[in-house]
């Protein structure tokens, strides 16, 4: 199980995607850096819904206020050089939000912390509408491009990308062999007896959520500048909020390497069908989250161990 | 007579409202399953409607009971043929997997009678009760919608399929032990909720515009009310229904429309958080 072969494989896959600026077009970039993206989002719903069982639909109200934060800190003065302060203190907005939050709706289970959830979602994005005098309102909100030519920009999100999904990868590692990811698989199990066995429950949880929010945050603001424009059904889209638990039941909820192998298949088909069938693309999805339920119910990575599965 | 004008509106509001969650919360209560396609099946009952008043010119009110009854085919198809197999899994999987049959059934709309705003005109008249001025349309809508939500409750107290609902519901297994065929009472129920997503998919056309971008709106108001009235009871979405169609009215009143689904949503979180059982539920229901 503790085989180097999927780190092996993973390093080659992460050095692909770095190198594709110097032997691929920039459409390819721009699939890799969504790859990047996606896998760092996977990673994150992994902390609270496949570590912890709490089925979080709140993604995209942690993507979105990082994309709204890190925008009004970039018009606000740090843009160019400063850009990477912008990201970070975006990820750390939405981190301090996602432990406030956290602490209110993680009291909550199964159904009533899906609605708490995806009621956060709703509320951001109510909010960003119609507080027009900071967020623009429903036009969205303008973000000045990066200089440097399309090559250049193409490379520094590339690369943005990559580094907040190794640092995703990094904490979920630490997490799966710390105490941490201990706790939190007792909690997935069983809450109350995780509690009676001296786990600090709701200390765990938050943890957790705090982890699922914080890369969502970096990846929201940085996101801000790489398409230079965001807008509140853009940024709090219920459709990415589903797709993170999509990606990471694909891959394998629960393992370390099940997110990024989901999340790549996942954006993988996205761009060949999206290609072909503009007019059905949401309904196709429809039709693999169906597939995906009934005929892989532990993910890719769970095909081989179906016995000791969860 | 302004604040009695805000309330006549919130009172029709509500009645509409409480007749979208009945079905919403029924299913979430029973099936222990939250059907993510609930708005879209509003949505489709309200373009069959509208669709058979412009070419058939059928009375959207006439139409209400076929439509339903329509609904009610197709939900029961979808819980027997697709949700069964998998009920017994965890929250996540079911939610997601009506999540994805409603981004199918979403996407099917979409395709056939495009996204383009349809509402149906009926000029009825209207009616002043001492300064409060309400089209009769609305009314007529306002007291289907009350007849309708009256209906499923004496169907769950009287009807032997209400009993044997109600039974699984309590408890699943002493209900199967006791001779109740579960399967088919969770389709019934799933159809019974589209079938009351059906029946105010036509009496909302009469209201509102019906068009495919609304549906996370009205399934949006259906999570607020089971939340604000509590889970799984008719009681219980009728209080809420009108609970949150009086607060949206007074509160677009004074803060503008474009903030009262704001409000709504804040309620429900804090609601969430102080009674997660909802103003007439029960301890110890899930």
């Amino acid at each position: 199980m503790k085989a180097r072969l999927p780190y092996i494989l993973f390093a080659i896959w992460v050095l692909a995607l770095a190198a594709t600026p110097w032997v691929a077009s920039n459409y390819i970039v721009k699939i890799a850096t969504f790859l990047a993206m996606y896998g760092a989002i996977a990673l994150s719903w992994n902390f609270i819904g496949g570590f912890t069982g709490y089925p979080s639909f709140a993604t995209a109200a942690f993507v979105g206020l990082g994309a709204y934060s890190g925008a009004l800190l970039q018009n606000a003065g740090m843009s160019g050089a400063w850009l990477p302060l912008a990201w970070l203190s975006g990820a750390l907005i939405v981190a301090l939000f996602s432990a406030l939050i956290g602490l209110i709706i993680l009291r909550m289970k199964g159904h009533y912390f899906a609605i708490g959830s995806i009621a956060i979602v709703e509320v951001l994005s109510q909010l960003a509408s119609s507080w027009s005098s900071l967020t623009g309102g429903g036009e969205g909100l303008n973000v000045k491009f990066l200089a440097g030519g399309p090559d250049f920009i193409g490379r520094v999100f590339l690369y943005t990308m990559l580094v907040i999904m190794l640092m995703a990868f990094v904490a979920t590692l630490l997490v799966d062999r710390g105490r941490l990811g201990f706790g939190l698989r007792c909690i997935q199990q069983n809450e109350d007896a995780a509690d009676m066995v001296g786990i600090d429950v709701t200390r765990y949880k938050i943890y957790a959520f705090v982890l699922s929010a914080v890369f969502c945050g970096a990846v929201g603001a940085a996101y801000s500048s790489w398409v230079a424009y965001i807008s509140p059904t853009d940024s709090f889209s219920i459709l990415l909020t589903l797709k993170a638990p999509v990606m990471v039941l694909l891959g394998g909820p629960g393992t370390v390497f099940g997110p990024i192998v989901g999340s790549a298949l996942f954006v993988l088909m996205e761009e060949t069908i999206w290609a072909k069938f503009l007019d059905y693309h949401q309904a196709v999805l429809g039709v693999v989250i169906v597939l995906l339920i009934f005929f892989l119910p532990g993910g890719l990575l769970r095909l081989r161990f179906k016995k000791g599965a969860a | 007579m302004i604040y009695g004008q805000v309330l006549a509106n919130g009172l029709m509001l509500g009645a509409l409202y409480a007749c979208i969650a009945v079905g919403f919360s029924l299913v979430w209560g029973v099936l222990n399953v939250i059907n993510m396609m609930h708005g879209a099946f509003i949505i489709l009952g309200g373009y069959i409607a509208f669709f058979a008043w412009l070419h058939l010119k059928i009375n959207p009110f006439v139409m209400m009971l076929p439509v339903a009854a329509l609904l009610f085919l197709l939900g029961y198809m979808i819980q027997y043929g697709v949700i069964n197999r998998v009920i017994m899994r965890p929250v996540l999987t079911t939610l997601t997997l009506t999540f994805g049959l409603d981004m199918i059934l979403y996407n099917a709309m979409n395709l056939a009678f495009t996204a383009t705003p349809r509402r149906v005109v009926l000029d009825m008249g209207r009616i002043d009760i001492g300064g409060v001025i309400m089209s009769l349309d609305r009314v007529a809508a306002m007291v289907l919608a009350f007849a309708l939500t009256g209906l499923l409750y004496l169907i769950l107290r009287t009807s032997r399929t209400g009993r044997a609902i109600v039974a699984v519901r309590m408890d699943r297994d002493a209900a199967a032990l006791m001779g109740i065929k579960v399967n088919k009472v969770y389709a019934i129920t799933f159809g019974l909720g589209a079938f009351m997503a059906g029946a105010c998919g036509a009496l909302v056309s009469v209201v509102f515009p019906i068009t495919t971008s609304v549906t996370g709106l009205f399934l949006g108001k259906a999570f607020v009310i089971c939340v604000i009235g509590g889970l799984g009871t008719v009681p219980g979405a009728l209080v809420g229904g009108l609970a949150l169609g009086i607060i949206e009215s007074f509160a677009g009143h004074w803060w503008g429309p474009q903030n009262a689904i704001l409000i709504g949503f804040v309620i429900m979180l804090v609601l969430l958080v102080v009674r997660p059982t909802g103003l007439m539920g029960k301890k110890g229901y899930e």
